[in-house]
């Protein structure tokens, strides 16, 4: 890797860890500081390797480095010291004695203490997902802005008002408690999540931003499995979820940007590795007798790596629908359910279903419908794209409508 | 929104003894009846079945071994579902298995505390 490669990399894979240990360390009130310690180390490194080339470890330069400006800042601001250094002082004796400690074992162990800071319910959940990126991935304003289609004031403003809450909260950034995984856990899986979907199911047309992003939430998740207190069997369900969705994210995609569904995708395209590791990681999940709702869209994601049709998948399929409707209802989920009845049970009844649904301002909705009646009413089926086409707000979303109406114009 | 309680009523022996088919066949209609009112947002309470046998208490702490073979309207489970009318609790409960076998569905909205 050259050093125009480097440096980026560097700064997303080396950023969160210096900056979750360093904010770990000065507590919550003072993120900002460790912001701004590491920020000005990747600056300084950015501009003596350009002008002296490569140190011969550039990892452990920006440790150095940013070891020392931490602790030229904790002599030169006694205030701070007195403030935040009581309990280093027991812990070491004096500031000059600090050791910050850049181990693999405590970087993990504070970065899992920053995820657990961060997906705190008192800060929106949008706010959870824009500081876990900002903080725990490395991701800029305006990377952060442009992976969720909005301004960086927004993202700015949004950040800002999350770390100012947290401070008002007091949010402790500390290695948490069996009590605090057991409550918080929930939140954080759902951050994750969240985040995976932002980056599979994003309008956005940049393809490898939206690949980071399942990346990273997916590497967040796989932090929680390296640690054993958090290495439960919803949190393997999830990544198994995550792993399964992610072998088709080269087939989804055309080259155009436009969205390729499911039946018609080309299954030589889906990563088999990735569909192993889900494989893995469901057998890993299943134990315990806690069934959760990653645990069944995991199982659900897992017949769909068999694409072709069968009675008995669609079957299983909506058996697994019907069990995750009844823990956890989503319009969604109550969608892609009557998908799979009217593959297990048949079109008509999944046109009564359908209806009973009446989630009339929804476009996948009236896609869903419009799909039902091909082959029972065109009038019908082309009176519901024509609604779906109204209601999409997206580019992508609008362009599968308009596939599906042409296609249907030239059967009729 | 209000909870309405469906209780599921049928004879004893109201089902001859069923194929491992029938059987699976049957829970299948359970299911989808039931993922179809999740579908539509408007469960409370999957509930439960109930095991056949059972005790009943009387006053004078007399207990008897019940409810008897005779009692043609045994319990056998119940569901939670949450909509705004009598109207539609019974327009959901036409959709249960249960009537297809000769039992019956009781419809009583619950009053919250």
């Amino acid at each position: 890797m050259n050093e125009q490669e480097l440096i980026p990399h560097l700064f997303r894979t080396e950023y969160r860890k210096i900056v979750s240990v360093l904010c770990r360390l000065f507590g919550i009130e003072h993120i900002e500081i460790a912001e701004d310690i590491v920020s000005d180390t990747f600056l300084q490194a950015s501009e003596l390797w350009g002008l002296k080339g490569l140190p011969e470890n550039p990892t452990a330069w920006l440790y150095t480095v940013s070891k020392n400006k931490t602790k030229d800042y904790l002599k030169r601001n006694t205030l701070f010291n007195q403030k935040i250094s009581s309990e280093i002082k027991y812990l070491n004796g004096s500031v000059e004695e600090i050791e910050i400690d850049l181990s693999i074992k405590n970087i993990q162990d504070s970065q899992l203490a920053m995820m657990f800071a961060v997906c705190d319910s008192c800060v929106s959940s949008e706010a959870q997902i824009g500081l876990s990126l900002n903080i725990l991935c490395g991701f800029g304003i305006e990377e952060i802005s442009s992976a969720f289609l909005t301004n960086k004031e927004v993202i700015y403003k949004r950040l800002n008002r999350a770390k100012e809450k947290l401070r008002t909260e007091k949010i402790k950034i500390e290695y948490p408690s069996k009590r605090q995984i057991q409550t918080k856990l929930e939140n954080v899986l759902t951050t994750i999540y969240l985040l995976f979907n932002e980056g599979y199911f994003s309008s956005s047309r940049d393809t490898s931003m939206r690949k980071d992003l399942c990346f990273e939430s997916m590497r967040l998740n796989f932090l929680l499995i390296e640690n054993e207190t958090t290495n439960l069997p919803q949190v393997n369900a999830l990544m198994s979820l995550m792993c399964f969705h992610a072998s088709r994210f080269d087939a989804r995609i055309d080259g155009d940007g436009e969205i390729i569904l499911y039946e018609d995708q080309d299954s030589d395209l889906w990563n088999q590795d990735l569909i192993e590791k889900g494989v893995h990681f469901l057998t890993q999940a299943s134990t315990g007798s806690v069934l959760s709702k990653y645990h069944i869209e995991a199982a659900i994601a897992h017949w769909h790596t068999q694409q072709k049709d069968s009675l008995e998948k669609w079957e299983e399929i909506l058996q697994l629908y019907n069990k995750l409707l009844v823990l956890e209802y989503s319009p969604i989920i109550a969608l892609n359910r009557t998908f799979a009845l009217a593959k297990a049970n048949g079109k008509e009844e999944a046109i009564l279903e359908a209806e009973k649904l009446n989630l009339v301002d929804n476009h996948l909705y009236h896609t869903l419908l419009g799909n039902l009646h091909i082959g029972i009413d065109s009038k019908k089926a082309l009176e519901h794209f024509k609604k779906a086409l109204n209601l999409a707000k997206s580019t992508v979303d609008k362009n599968t409508i308009i596939k599906n109406i042409s296609k249907l114009q030239k059967d009729l | 929104m209000k909870d309405f309680l469906l209780v599921f009523r049928n004879e004893f022996n109201a089902l001859p003894k069923a194929s491992a088919e029938e059987l699976q066949a049957t829970t299948k209609l359970w299911m989808d009846w039931i993922g179809s009112i999740a579908a539509q947002n408007k469960l409370t309470d999957r509930g439960n079945s109930l095991m056949s046998g059972g005790k009943v208490v009387h006053p004078k702490n007399i207990i008897t071994d019940g409810p008897y073979t005779e009692i043609k309207e045994l319990i056998g489970g119940y569901s939670i579902i949450k909509v705004e009318t009598y109207e539609e609790a019974v327009e959901i409960a036409k959709g249960c298995p249960i009537l297809q076998f000769g039992g019956n569905v009781e419809v009583r909205e619950v009053k919250h505390m």
